[in-house]
């Protein structure tokens, strides 16, 4: 930036000055529009197909048919018979989604209970305590966290079907632990490390042993952490598909609400509305988790920038 | 948004002797006693069918034998062979690479463009980002849904803009066939749709991933130097260009090759917008298909293998790219 300064003594640089200026004016104001109109655009990409199967959700065929370039539905022909459809049980001729409602949340539910129960303690272990091996169960930890699930899937459905597993809602559970326990550990390690040491070692002088000290200083002072965690968890439980199709797809009764939605999705004979229902169905709790925890959410999401 | 924590809490890297004594011995007791849930977990269910996985991919074994079939012994090549020869395997291949480079790249690109311009404070900018987070916090079953119904040739939206608006002649199959040719400037192209399609929900996606880690970063860097820089003269790409970018740098480095790790590997999305049809096979869905459609273990197991393998060189890269960066390990 040499030019910057010394070009001021130079009077027959003084142009150059000029259009220096006007090129930071210019591109001040093109960004300024730019950034706009880039906002904008993605927040259109980003939520329009949401508002769109929202729509769609209370218009019938006939009427999607008849006129597939209207996005806004007439009000006089918006109707909920969807999701009544879409949630009653078979017997009453629906798609039975408030049973697979409930087990996906069974499902989430223990993830997260599981979940904690191992993460915790080790988090907690690999942070703070010195002892043989911790390097090296990091490192094992992030591996597992980077790996993807479809590596799994061949031994874990030859394995389980060969023991007559599939379609257990518990061995699910147990293999959803075994995916969400990495990065658990990732999110709460970062957390624990932010606990002040010398509250602990003040807790140590008032003769807590070490249980003691997790359980009556770091865990209350770490809840807002645990709590996002689990949020987290919860959502990669009641999202996951690859698991839930290799392993509960021949039992409809057990079938999660994205197993349910894709297996429906195939099946040509249900109308689009029900279809639609069922994704808002599917969607909202999670989203709803996420408006409400996201400040928390989102440093979770990024978890795995760091090293184990 | 406490966006920052991700990246920048990292706690001050002390230099400490192990403590020797009795107290530090009971917490060596206590770390493995605290630990050893969380690595029994991991090490049954997830690096021992690996490895057994390892073994699968040198028999010839189908799922409809596998409960009298010896799981060990009767050792082949033949699966490998097999999938390593078919001309299927490259075609597939091609298909993953392209995939996942073309997806990681504009992803990556589209989530710096997004946290670039989010960077200075608006009013909303908090609900702003939560939106544009949606399409990666969504389920996936439910956003590929909803692309397919966007997608649909008979009712869905896109080509009902696309004749109306953009005087298409007629719909395009976006997620069925397989290539078209398209002119452009007088050159007649051939495009693959269906793999353009998945590539560019791809980037739909997972853009939210990366604006994520940007922002973090972005919110992270110091604000002295760039002032500094625009008090000398420095317009706001030069500021970009010169010292914002290099700053980035070494996190772009690290999203891309997680982002790539997971693209390359990935099953669900491709799965469940193509099944894998239309020239849209990824080896993932590959191994999928071969696994349940045909009952192959050891054609599944041995496209699995080679993903390992790669993946392996990719987390080798990763590993080392996170380690340049500092911390203790």
């Amino acid at each position: 930036m040499s030019e910057t300064t010394s070009h001021l003594a130079r009077p027959q640089r003084v142009n150059r000055e000029f259009t220096r200026w006007s090129r930071n004016d210019l591109e001040l104001r093109a960004l300024g529009v730019l950034r706009r109109v880039v906002i904008g655009a993605l927040l259109l990409v980003a939520v329009f197909p949401f508002l769109y199967v929202g729509v769609l959700s209370t218009r019938d065929i006939a009427s999607l048919q008849r006129d597939p370039a209207r996005f806004w539905p007439n009000l006089d022909e918006v109707r909920l018979d969807a999701y009544v459809d879409v949630l009653l049980p078979y017997e009453r001729g629906g798609q039975d989604f408030a049973n697979l409602m409930l087990n996906s949340a069974l499902i989430a539910v223990s993830t997260v209970a599981v979940t904690l129960l191992v993460a915790v303690p080790a988090s907690y272990a690999v942070s703070r305590l010195e002892f043989l091996g911790r390097r090296q169960i990091s490192a094992l930890f992030l591996a597992v966290y980077l790996f993807p699930g479809i590596l799994l899937a061949v031994p874990l459905f030859v394995a389980f079907t060969r023991m007559g597993l599939r379609g257990n809602i518990a061995v699910l559970v147990v293999v959803y632990v075994s995916q969400t326990v990495a990065v658990a550990i990732f999110m709460l390690r970062n957390y624990f490390r932010t606990v002040p040491v010398a509250l602990e070692e003040a807790a140590a002088l008032d003769g807590l042993g070490r249980l003691g000290i997790i359980r009556r200083i770091t865990l209350p002072l770490s809840l807002p952490a645990i709590v996002s965690n689990a949020l987290f968890v919860f959502m990669i439980a009641w999202n996951e598909f690859l698991f839930a199709l290799l392993f509960l797809v021949e039992d409809r009764d057990v079938w999660t609400v994205s197993l349910g939605l894709a297996q429906l999705t195939n099946a040509l004979e249900t109308p689009p509305a029900t279809l639609m229902a069922g994704s808002i169905v599917l969607t909202v709790p999670v989203v709803a988790i996420f408006f409400a925890s996201e400040r928390f959410l989102a440093g979770g999401l990024t978890s795995g920038a760091e090293k184990g | 948004m406490r966006l920052q924590a991700a990246v920048r809490r990292r706690p001050p890297t002390r230099v400490r002797t192990p403590p020797r004594g009795p107290l530090a011995r009971a917490d060596a007791r206590a770390g493995v006693g605290l630990v050893l849930p969380s690595v029994v977990v991991v090490l049954v269910l997830v690096v021992a069918p690996i490895l057994w996985s390892l073994v699968l991919a040198f028999k010839d074994l189908r799922l409809v034998e596998i409960a009298r079939a010896p799981l060990f012994g009767d050792f082949t090549l033949d699966s490998i062979v097999e999938v390593v020869t078919s001309p299927r395997l490259w075609e597939s291949l091609g298909a993953t690479f392209a995939y996942s480079v073309i997806g990681t790249a504009g992803a990556v690109a589209v989530g710096l463009v997004a946290a670039l311009a989010l960077r200075r404070p608006f009013r909303g900018r908090g609900l702003v980002r939560a939106l544009l987070l949606l399409p990666y916090v969504a389920p996936i079953v439910a956003t590929t849904f909803a692309w397919r119904t966007l997608l649909n040739p008979q009712y869905g939206l896109v080509n009902a803009w696309g004749q109306a608006l953009l005087g298409w002649e007629r719909p395009v199959s976006f997620l069925t066939q397989r290539s078209a040719p398209v002119g452009i400037f007088g050159l007649e192209l051939t495009v693959p749709v269906a793999l353009t399609t998945v590539i560019a929900f791809e980037m739909w996606r997972t853009f939210p991933f990366a604006f994520l880690f940007l922002t973090a970063r972005l919110e992270a860097m110091p604000a002295d130097i760039e002032e500094a820089a625009r008090v000398d003269g420095a317009t706001p790409t030069q500021s970009f260009r010169y010292i914002v970018w290099p700053q980035l740098l070494p996190i772009v480095a690290v999203l891309t090759v997680l982002r790539f790790i997971w693209t390359f590997n990935n099953f669900d999305d491709v799965y469940l917008l193509t099944e894998g049809r239309a020239g849209t096979q990824v080896v993932s869905v590959g191994v999928y298909t071969a696994l349940v459609g045909r009952g192959d273990i050891g054609a599944a197991s041995a496209q699995a293998l080679l993903l390992a393998l790669i993946l392996a060189v990719l987390i080798t890269v990763y590993l080392r790219l996170v380690g340049r960066r500092g911390g203790e390990s």
